[in-house]
């Protein structure tokens, strides 16, 4: 059985890290612009997996455990933040939330 | 099986607070919302860890290491003193409003613990990994304190575009810091620099990190295109927070960025020094021009506080160890003066209001002659007048960066000064020359209501709260900002007390 080359997965996870990004972009749910987030994050953790086994290291998956914690950390925060928001607002679209006018 | 040694005294600072925080949650639990005992428990571990941070700096020998994770060393000790600074005024001046807004008092004060703990690991991280944690621990505790004002949509609405767009730049470090380890195999900020000496093997991946590292950090320290929360979030969120946040988050995320880009990257220097410049150059120049439309101060300060960001990046730009100095020193300053401007304006602001209309500063002088001349020194100190901290801050900043080569970047720096020249000072003209509004009636009615509040809040009211004053002024807000001016005041009438220790002490990240 022949290895998948590293690379493969390094391109494979830019672009799904990509895809996250636009989908940040262009999305106008808090929740799924949330999503993406976590899908470039996600991303990103895939990139950390191939490279520690290319370089036959631990720290790189232990990075990756580090950041699975903080991101169900984040979770936590964010879905309290938004329903929060949703109690004065009733939207989870980022179009009416304009009090603010950056 | 053999454990490793853990110096965990590398971590006192950051323990003691840790500690702390746990304590408060506790307290809160168990004796109901005294405020006095929580704020009290707040400002003594605050004020500990800054002792503990002095006493370790003082240590002979190598600085002490905790694995290859964390190090307490001048660098990371002096960034805790900064960060103590502007928690510890934080603290002080969330006495008053925070209890206004919110019944949780308790968790307000745990969450800014929190938030330092996370800010002094920052400049105390040696490793990606815990760059990464610091970042997030200092970010989720941020994004709650900025909506804590749970019956303003406003602060709801400032924290979730805090968040979103917090959540997103950490995809961008993270994405950062995965690449400079695929192109040097290893976290370890000391070991990469290592194994960049001899050249990098993929390039292309080195520079694809590096600039997703700047995003990553850009976006923490509100550098221009990376700022678009920073006009939201300030307004919207609480003022004490606002003031805590712009000049604690700046500092342990400068930190980190300077240990990173000089400890780690040395060696890619001319590539992000050159990006690095742009930015700084159309942050200051934004945050400025932006700034002079402004008519709440809140919002103004907000872009105020990018065009600084921009100041301080020249710093970063210089790269050299009078770089990396001049930085300290500005935000230290920066911390001084720029919580203390926010203070006033927590001062000033009424119960339930949003941001302060600039108008209703006219005729301040008069009113609080004591208040009109702490904004006057910190409207002084921001633009960069001597003999305030500001002057000193800006002096070193561009200074370094002339002697590194960088003049155009000076000279855009010295323009932007004059351009915020503008709008600081009209702040002063407007508390000393400008009549009292028709806005001044209402504003007495309103500030009457405010004072029964107040009352009711701290029995005992500073002095300065005089016969025609109608805002009212709380003790502790009164000393945070006594206290904010005090020490603007001293650091630019004396800045050799500091450089000398600054010079030293930030040798050992290179």
């Amino acid at each position: 059985m022949t290895a998948v080359p590293t690379s493969f997965y390094l391109v494979l996870s830019a672009l799904i890290f990509v895809i996250g990004a636009v989908g940040v972009l262009v999305r106008r749910n808090a929740l799924i612009i949330f999503m993406c987030v976590e899908l470039m994050m996600n991303a990103v953790n895939l990139t950390l997996i191939a490279l520690a086994d290319r370089f036959g290291r631990l720290d790189g998956q232990i990075f990756v455990f580090m950041v699975m914690a903080v991101a169900a950390a984040e979770v936590a925060v964010g879905l309290a933040i938004v329903m929060a928001l949703v109690h004065h607002r009733d939207t989870t679209n980022v179009d009416e939330i304009n009090l603010l006018k950056g | 099986m053999t454990l490793p040694t853990l110096d965990l005294v590398v971590l006192l600072p950051q323990l003691i607070v840790l500690t702390a925080a746990l304590l408060v949650l506790v307290v809160d639990g168990l004796s109901g919302a005294r405020s006095w005992l929580l704020a009290g428990i707040s400002l003594v571990a605050l004020l500990a860890a800054g002792a503990a941070a002095i006493w370790l700096s003082l240590q002979p020998g190598e600085p002490r290491r905790l694995q290859a994770m964390a190090v307490a060393d001048g660098f990371a000790l002096l960034f805790d003193v900064v960060i103590v600074v502007a928690a510890v005024l934080g603290v002080l001046l969330a006495y008053q409003s925070i209890p206004r807004i919110s019944q949780q008092v308790g968790s307000y004060y745990a969450l800014l613990l929190l938030a330092v703990v996370g800010m002094m690991t920052m400049g105390a991280a040696l490793d990606l990994i815990v760059v990464f944690l610091a970042l997030e621990i200092l970010s989720l505790a941020l994004y709650i304190l900025a909506g804590f004002n749970r019956s303003e949509p406003r602060s709801a609405e400032a924290s979730l575009k805090y968040f979103l767009l917090g959540a997103f730049a950490s995809a961008f470090f993270l994405y950062g810091a995965a690449l400079v380890y695929g192109a040097t195999a290893s976290l370890n900020l000391e070991a990469i620099a290592a194994a960049l000496a001899g050249g990098s093997r993929s390039p292309a991946m080195l520079y694809l990190g590096i600039a997703l590292l700047i995003v990553g950090f850009g976006f923490k320290v509100a550098l221009v295109p990376f700022h678009m929360w920073t006009p939201d979030v300030y307004p919207g969120a609480p003022t004490p927070v606002t003031a805590f946040m712009s000049a604690a988050t700046k500092a342990a995320a400068f930190a980190a960025f300077l240990r990173l880009f000089l400890t780690a990257l040395p060696t890619a220097q001319p590539t992000w020094s050159w990006a690095l410049a742009v930015l700084a150059a159309v942050t200051m120049t934004l945050g400025n021009v932006a700034a002079l439309r402004q008519r709440e101060l809140k919002r103004m300060l907000a872009y105020s506080s990018i065009a600084h960001a921009g100041y301080a990046a020249v710093g970063l730009v210089a790269g050299t160890a009078q770089g990396a100095g001049a930085v300290l020193f500005y935000l230290l300053a920066y911390a001084f003066m720029n919580v203390g401007a926010f203070g006033v304006v927590a001062a000033l602001e009424r119960a339930g209001e949003y941001d302060v209309a600039r108008g209703r500063l006219a005729g301040l002088s008069e009113r609080q002659p004591a208040l009109a001349a702490a904004m006057a020194i910190f409207m002084f100190s921001l633009t960069g007048i001597p003999p305030f901290a500001g002057f000193f801050g800006k002096l070193y900043v561009f200074g370094a960066a002339v002697a590194a080569g960088w003049g155009w970047l000076v000279v855009i720096g010295v323009i932007n000064s004059v351009i915020s020249a503008y709008y600081y000072l009209q702040v002063t003209v407007e508390m000393y020359f400008a009549a009292p509004a028709a806005e001044a009636p209402a504003a007495a009615a309103a500030g009457k209501k405010g004072r029964a509040v107040a009352k009711a809040a701290a029995p005992s009211p500073a002095p300065e709260e005089g016969k025609a004053a109608p805002a009212p002024l709380s003790r502790a807000t009164a000393a945070a900002v006594l206290a904010a001016a005090l020490g603007t005041v001293l650091i630019g009438v004396l800045p050799a007390l500091l450089t000398g220790w600054i010079a030293q002490a930030v040798q050992g990240i290179f």
